[in-house]
């Protein structure tokens, strides 16, 4: 077999260093990749479960205003009261679901679906609701809103 | 035993120095000679009210009989029920009414127990179908105050031991109402509580525990109970389902039911048996409520298929896309904001839902698009995550491929060091010292 | 091309001259590994500290995104699940390659017993290879918790319970590890201490000695083979082992990405200390033997406590195998021992017979 040549044997040392070669450098790209990618920081930044920031500053809040937004993957809505305090519920109507909205003729939350009424503390006071509003915690930051579940 | 005897000879006014030497049974109050009296016989009939009223709702504000029998509590024995010092006995038919609204009817003096209380009861209860039948055709087997409000043992209907409390409301009234032998003199049915049990208004308020939902009075009236009449039946119930009472009279078909004499919601949601609205009760097909005077041929037969078809469309694609994104989320998927995004969906199905009360496919139809618009978008969106999460697989079977390159070549260099044959052995240390 | 190689050359004469690289070169190469029928064995030491490589790189990159309290303990996990690229798949790595870890640790520590590898000169390195494997369950009773989840809560309190079960000292551990009377968030951030620093900080000690002693003292030929004159063939450790060795870590990364990628690690509900326990509560499997034994023993035994004394019983057991080669007197004087032997296929026996009773048990029961 040595006798065969050298130089076939040249080629096949030569082969396998290639793919020893390919396969190291495929290796280090296959676990580098997912961990790099692990590493850089995700658009939302931290978990949104427990709480969120919002994409609006408080200035853009006006009293007597009402802003639907994202808590995890479910509405909550964010109003500002005339008297200018901020406050947020869940935006998910006790009765059926339904997305609440913020009425500003008639000043409280009101659910389009099946007339409910909630007040600016998110009672239920007319209609078939049958439940208050979830409430969250406001908080402002400088600039920023952020919303948390109560603890 | 002997106690009893006791206070029973006390009674009689021949014993009543031996009264007056009595010691007293309690220290603070006077003693009432109603209750001695009555506490002492045996007889349910006259004790039972005694032993009941301490929980009364008027003992807790201090009220003792004389405040609705009259008489004279401090005379000891039968002159305490003196008719000349204003003994009334018991107070029957129209009778009742006075006496309670003597106090319930003044709003002066009811402010000074519970300034929010009414003070209308028997104003109303004058209007009721009751109140008429008593004080116009002099009917004594119908319901007055003490009927619902049981006399000694009245409490306020915020009590879950009161019978007006919510959930005790709807056996209250079948007492009498689903009584048919009592009941056999009027010309109505006694299946109402019957009926009403099966009801999703009952499951509301005795499962859920929901007291907002509503038992007799809240669709009746209490004090002014009556039928609501054909026409206004919608009024009852658009109290709570305002949207659709408001569609619905602005539909032709709140026109024609008046003309025919149906009874408003009650033509296809019935009026004591409302079941849950399901689907299903809309189109033709067997089981649906429009079928039931609409062929399918008919005009309104095809509009109703019609609302029944986009409805149907519109839960089946916001499922579609629901289940899509479930399956995306277990294996792993960011798709919370596609998942948001799908409560628009539902809000647009209980619109739509809402929107057949207009019976006008037009209506139903703008709100299933703008859902079926939303839900599409959901599922694009999960159809993206499972297309991502394929791609993973992919990513997964080249990190293999890599892997099992590089078994290969490791092997095929074993190989090299160790021709065939020689195998991977080296001679051993001269000696083979024991390990 | 012969520049380049003179260059690098010329590095590697700087470094070795300032690290020593070719002594270490040189120990690699000495070394070399008996050949025998047994020679499969001496490779699950290898895979044992490749999972646990792979724990090490993984755990340090699940603290990126991982909070340690319970309010946000299951939150940061859901975000790292849903949200981070890849969360996913370094989440299900870790756990995948810890049950791994523990098995091969397992297998390890009895091929070696059979094998009566635990002879004089090698007692101590068996020692701190049985204490390897008690950390590694630690590290898999701490780590089951941090996700805060229903099912590892209850199991921890079941767990830590079983623990207070232990007479005299036992109330007063399990408080000092639960932080309290009660599994909590305080629990929770003790366990995470433990995790990510306590038992690393022992782990890397201990497995240096480990290693360091295997490297010394070189594999162990089992005495059945050496009486029969075998195990004078031999194979090089580098390249020949190391080579078969990458070939075996290689086929474990493959096997676990495939195990990530098609049974992600899965988080359940977030815990909720008020709720009722879910039916069926099992610990992780390397603890089930010993959780079924203690389910099977009657509430007392002779006037104890039934739990305290299987308790007892499994550590003095736990005990008494750790100083085997002390009390295994003929394999030390090479002569066999099959009394031993049959020792260690009764364990092997009785684990796998309870741990399978533990998984058929109806869970109502």
């Amino acid at each position: 077999m040595m006798e065969r040549g050298g130089r076939n044997e040249q080629t096949r040392r030569g082969f396998v260093n290639w793919i020893l070669g390919t396969g190291v450098g495929g290796l280090l790209l296959a676990v580098l990749y997912p961990v790099g990618r692990y590493l850089v920081p995700p658009a939302a930044g931290e978990s949104a479960a427990a709480s969120v920031t919002l994409d609006i500053t408080p200035a853009e809040v006006t009293p007597n205003s009402g802003h639907i937004f994202k808590f995890g993957s479910r509405p909550a809505i964010l109003i500002r009261t005339p008297s200018g305090e901020l406050r947020a519920f869940s935006a998910a109507c006790t009765h059926l679901g339904c997305i609440v909205q913020y009425r500003e003729d008639i000043g409280h939350i009101w659910c389009a679906c099946h007339n409910g009424h909630f007040d600016l503390n998110g009672r239920n006071i007319q209609g078939p609701p049958p439940r208050p509003l979830d409430s969250f915690v406001v908080n402002v930051r400088g600039d920023e809103i952020v919303v948390s579940k109560t603890s | 035993m002997m106690m009893t005897m006791g206070k029973l000879l006390r009674c009689t006014p021949a014993l009543l120095a031996g009264f007056l030497l009595a010691p007293k049974a309690t220290a603070q109050e006077p003693e009432s000679s109603c209750v001695t009296c009555h506490a002492a016989f045996g007889d349910e009939r006259l004790s039972g009210p005694v032993e009941s009223y301490p929980n009364d709702v008027h003992a807790a504000q201090g009220f003792d009989c004389v405040a609705c029998h009259g008489g004279d509590a401090t005379v000891a024995g039968m002159g305490a029920m003196d008719p000349a010092a204003g003994y009334l006995g018991v107070p029957e038919g129209e009778d009742v009414l006075s006496v309670c609204g003597r106090c319930h009817s003044s709003a002066q003096f009811m402010r000074r127990y519970d300034p929010s209380l009414r003070v209308d009861q028997v104003a109303e209860y004058r209007t009721s179908v009751h109140g008429q039948r008593l004080l116009q055709q002099g009917d004594d087997r119908v319901a007055t105050c003490s009927s619902c409000h049981p006399a000694h043992a009245i409490k306020p209907p915020s009590d879950p031991n009161s019978s007006v409390h919510p959930l005790n409301v709807a056996a209250t009234c079948a007492d009498c109402h689903a009584n048919p032998e009592y009941m056999s003199p009027y010309p109505i049915p006694t299946d109402q509580h019957e009926k009403y049990l099966e009801s999703i208004h009952w499951e509301k308020l005795s499962v859920a525990r929901d007291l907002s939902a509503p038992t007799c009075n809240d669709c009746h009236g209490n004090h002014g109970a009556a039928p609501p009449g054909v026409s206004w039946v919608g009024n009852v119930c658009g109290q709570c389902h305002s949207v659709m009472a408001e569609r619905f009279n602005q539909s032709f078909h709140s026109r024609i039911f008046a003309m025919l004499g149906n009874p408003g919601c009650a033509t296809c949601h019935n009026n004591h048996e409302i079941k849950l609205a399901d689907i299903e009760m809309l189109g033709v097909d067997e089981g649906s409520v429009c079928g039931r005077c609409h062929s399918a041929e008919s005009r309104g037969g095809i509009v109703a298929t019609r609302m029944r078809t986009l409805i149907d469309s519109l839960s089946l694609a916001r499922e579609r896309a629901d289940s899509i994104l479930e399956r995306a989320e277990n294996a792993g998927m960011e798709v919370s904001q596609a998942q948001f995004d799908l409560n628009g969906a539902t809000t647009a199905l209980v619109s739509a839902r809402t929107a057949v009360h207009s019976f006008d496919v037009e209506g139903v139809r703008e709100e299933v698009e703008s859902g079926l618009e939303v839900a599409a978008q959901a599922w694009e969106r999960g159809q993206e995550a499972m297309d991502d999460l394929r791609f993973r697989r992919t990513g997964l079977a080249i990190s293999v491929g890599i892997i099992v390159l590089l078994i290969i070549g490791l092997v095929l260099k074993i190989r090299q060091l160790e021709p065939a044959g020689a195998g991977p052995s080296r001679k051993s240390a001269p000696g083979g010292e024991a390990r | 091309m012969s520049d380049i190689k003179k260059r690098l050359g010329e590095v590697w004469g700087w470094l070795d001259d300032r690290l020593g690289l070719s002594s270490w070169g040189e120990l690699a190469r000495k070394k070399d590994v008996p050949l025998h029928k047994h020679t499969v064995w001496y490779y699950l030491g290898g895979m044992t500290l490749f999972l646990f490589l792979i724990q090490v790189a993984t755990g340090i990159l699940l603290l990126f995104y991982y909070r340690p309290s319970a309010e946000d303990a299951y939150e940061s996990i859901q975000f790292l699940m849903a949200e981070v690229e890849f969360g996913w798949l370094i989440r299900s790595i870790h756990a995948w390659a810890a049950n791994l870890m523990i098995f091969t640790a397992f297998l390890h520590l009895f091929s070696v017993l059979l094998m009566k590898a635990y002879r004089a000169p090698r007692e101590i390195t068996w020692i701190s290879g049985f204490m390897l494997l008690a950390l590694a369950m630690g590290f898999g009773f701490t780590g089951y918790l941090l996700p805060w989840n229903e099912l590892a809560y209850f199991a921890t309190r079941v767990g830590t319970e079983i623990m207070g079960a232990v007479p005299l000292v036992g109330s007063f551990l399990g408080r000092v590890l639960k932080g309290g009377e009660d599994v909590s968030g305080a629990t929770l951030t003790r366990f995470y201490a433990i995790h990510v620093a306590v038992l690393p900080m022992i782990t890397a000690a201990l497995l240096g000695l480990h290693l360091y002693l295997v490297q010394k003292h070189g594999m162990s030929i089992p005495p059945e083979v050496e009486r029969r004159g075998g195990g004078r063939r031999s194979m090089s450790f580098a390249p020949n082992f190391l080579l078969r060795d990458l070939v075996g870590w290689l086929s474990a990364l493959a096997i676990i990405a495939v195990l990530a990628a098609y049974f992600p690690a899965e988080l359940g509900e977030k815990a909720d200390p008020f709720a009722p326990a879910p039916a069926g509560i099992k610990p992780e499997w390397y603890f089930m033997f010993m959780f079924q034994t203690l389910k099977y023993l009657p509430a007392h035994i002779l006037g104890i406590e039934g739990e305290a004394l299987g308790i007892m019983a499994f550590m003095v057991g736990g005990a008494l195998l750790m100083i085997v080669p002390f009390l295994d007197r003929r394999s030390g004087r090479n002569q066999p021992s099959p009394l031993f032997t049959w020792i260690g296929v009764a364990i092997i026996v009785y684990i796998i017979v309870l741990t399978i009773l533990g998984y058929a048990a109806n869970p109502t029961q």
